[in-house]
């Protein structure tokens, strides 16, 4: 049974004050917080088994890639790859991301078509850009309607056999829509294009079955899963992972190095050149095991009754409205208040000790689509309370009251 | 009156405030008074363009002293930059150039002090300075 008071213990933050308050943390969206069990983790790594992986021959060395592989392997069943080496590690989606269109930089030609979604944050935009670039490839924009719904009928003209990547959000950043992403894989699939899921905003709320899915590509970030910063996870089929050229080149990625010539290592080593985060590694595999201890479905949805109950006491404070509408959320609600800049709101509500976050989301063009200079986003995970809610509406309305 | 008085006026001013929500309500205040800069000026040169906010800044020479006008599309961030050109203003570039700006801590405003806000204190000061450089060079 879900006990949200017994939960909140494992979260030592939690019970910090700022400004002189009680923290209330709704910044989930950017970073999750860290349960004890995994910051015990951390300190377990560093206290009993430091040390470099996979070229040791000495007893810690074999210690830390065991426990390194292992949380390989933890990862591989939670997102249900067929094979422990389509998981590479990186330092994070972004890493991820730069990964594939970099490997896709020789596989494409002037001609070819990238397709994005108007919902991508700046880490979902750009190195398409780069990669469009330095191909002649074009980038096309699946357009969004007022609910800050992406529109299919408009995604079904652009697709053709040109199209050769397609890069999507399962879950937009600012404004919390989930994606069609079985429909658009599927689609892509029919005209042999391959889809990049970004999976930063909802692996923490939707557990990704890439099997069922069928995707080539899927990324996530440890530290919006209750685990630690500068680690991720890059899913990829391995007939893809094998076609693309290793991304750098270095220690571990090697099979035999002469100055002639090097050849690769296998699968997952190849992308996974020098030292990696093994602690963060390790540790990443301790916090999906938190997570799935409580369970996916209980986490959704105690977090649906909080963005309900956050909608309904939010609309509430007049002149306040909330952007991204879609039947389809996660617990994110971003919003403003008529004539109030975000920025504003947010200083207020810091200094009730509420954190959110504030401004475009590093996704101007949403915000250029709605003409607006950002939003206020209290983004909800399973450790936050109704009552912690009730202090946000507080805190608004107090912001309000100080800014009008 | 000299920037150091200026700035000893601001802190005798908000040390009668006796919390945080005093201090924000007449930084708001300050705000909404601070004179809004010629519409002309509000252009993509003059911005000081951050994460969160917009703050536009001009400056012009008036008997070899500096006048700053600005704005701000946040009501904070505005009635921050209304100290600074309380502070700044009218004054002799010289003078602006060497002044400090201890007197941030001094009223509470701390927390905008970080470097990481790129349109927040550290931005805006550096930007009026640069403005009080142009114009000394300008005078040498």
């Amino acid at each position: 049974m879900f006990n949200v008071n017994d939960i909140r213990k494992d979260f030592p933050i939690l019970s910090r004050k700022v400004n002189g308050k009680p923290l209330v943390y709704f910044d989930n969206a950017a970073t999750s917080q860290t349960p004890q069990q995994v910051i015990g983790g951390i300190v377990d790594y560093y206290s009993n088994h430091n040390a470099n992986i996979h070229r040791g021959v000495h007893t810690l060395s074999q210690e830390a890639t065991d426990l390194y592989e292992q949380a390989r392997q933890k990862i591989q069943v939670h997102f249900n790859a067929k094979f422990s080496h389509e998981i590479i590690f990186t330092s994070g989606t972004t890493h991820g991301i730069n990964l594939v269109a970099n490997g896709f930089s020789s596989l494409l030609k002037k001609g070819d078509e990238i397709i994005v979604s108007a919902l991508e944050h700046h880490s979902n935009i750009v190195p398409w850009q780069m990669l469009c670039e330095r191909t002649g490839a074009t980038l096309k924009v699946i357009p969004m309607n007022d609910e800050g719904e992406l529109v299919m009928t408009e995604f079904d003209i652009m697709l053709s056999e040109n199209t050769k990547l397609i890069f999507v959000n399962h879950v937009s950043n600012a404004l919390g829509t989930v994606n069609s992403i079985e429909y658009i894989i599927e689609k892509a699939h029919q005209v042999g294009a391959a889809v990049l899921i970004d999976g930063a905003q909802s692996s923490p709320h939707i557990k990704a079955d890439v099997q069922k899915l069928n995707v080539d590509f899927y990324v996530a970030s440890a530290h919006k899963m209750c685990g630690p910063t500068g680690v991720g996870v890059l899913y990829g089929k391995e007939e893809w992972l094998k076609k693309l050229p290793p991304y750098q080149g270095g220690g571990e990625m090697i099979a035999e190095v002469t100055f002639e010539k090097t050849t690769y290592a296998e699968l997952p080593h190849k992308f996974e050149a020098g030292t990696p985060n093994i602690c963060g590694g390790i540790a990443f595999g301790a916090a999906i095991d938190y997570m799935n201890a409580i369970g996916f479905e209980v986490i959704a949805n105690y977090e649906n009754e909080l963005l309900e109950y956050a909608t309904e006491e939010l609309l509430k404070i007049e002149g306040l409205k909330i952007y991204g509408t879609s039947k389809h959320k996660t617990s994110v609600i971003s919003f403003n208040l008529e004539g109030i800049h975000p920025y504003d709101v947010g200083t207020i509500l810091d200094k009730l000790g509420i954190a959110v976050r504030t401004g475009h989301h590093c996704a101007q063009p949403i915000m250029d689509y709605f003409k607006i200079p950002g939003t206020v986003r209290a983004s909800f995970s399973f450790y936050n309370t109704k009552a912690e809610i009730d202090t946000l509406v507080e805190g608004v309305k107090k912001a309000k009251m100080m800014l009008s | 009156m000299s920037i150091e008085d200026i700035q000893n006026e601001i802190i005798d001013e908000f040390s009668m405030f006796e919390d945080w929500e005093e201090r924000y309500q007449y930084m708001i205040d300050l705000g909404k008074d601070l004179p809004l800069i010629d519409d002309q000026y509000k252009t993509d040169s003059n911005i000081i363009k951050g994460c969160q906010s917009k703050v536009w800044v001009h400056a012009e020479m008036k008997d070899n002293k500096i006048v700053f006008t600005a704005d701000s599309d946040a009501i904070i961030t505005k009635g921050i930059i209304a100290i600074l050109i309380r502070t700044f203003s009218n004054q002799q570039p010289k003078d602006i150039i060497e002044a400090e700006t201890d007197f941030i801590d001094d009223i509470g405003l701390k927390e905008h002090l970080s470097p990481t806000r790129a349109n927040g204190l550290v931005s805006m000061i550096r930007q009026l300075k640069m403005y009080a450089i142009a114009y000394q060079t300008q005078l040498n």
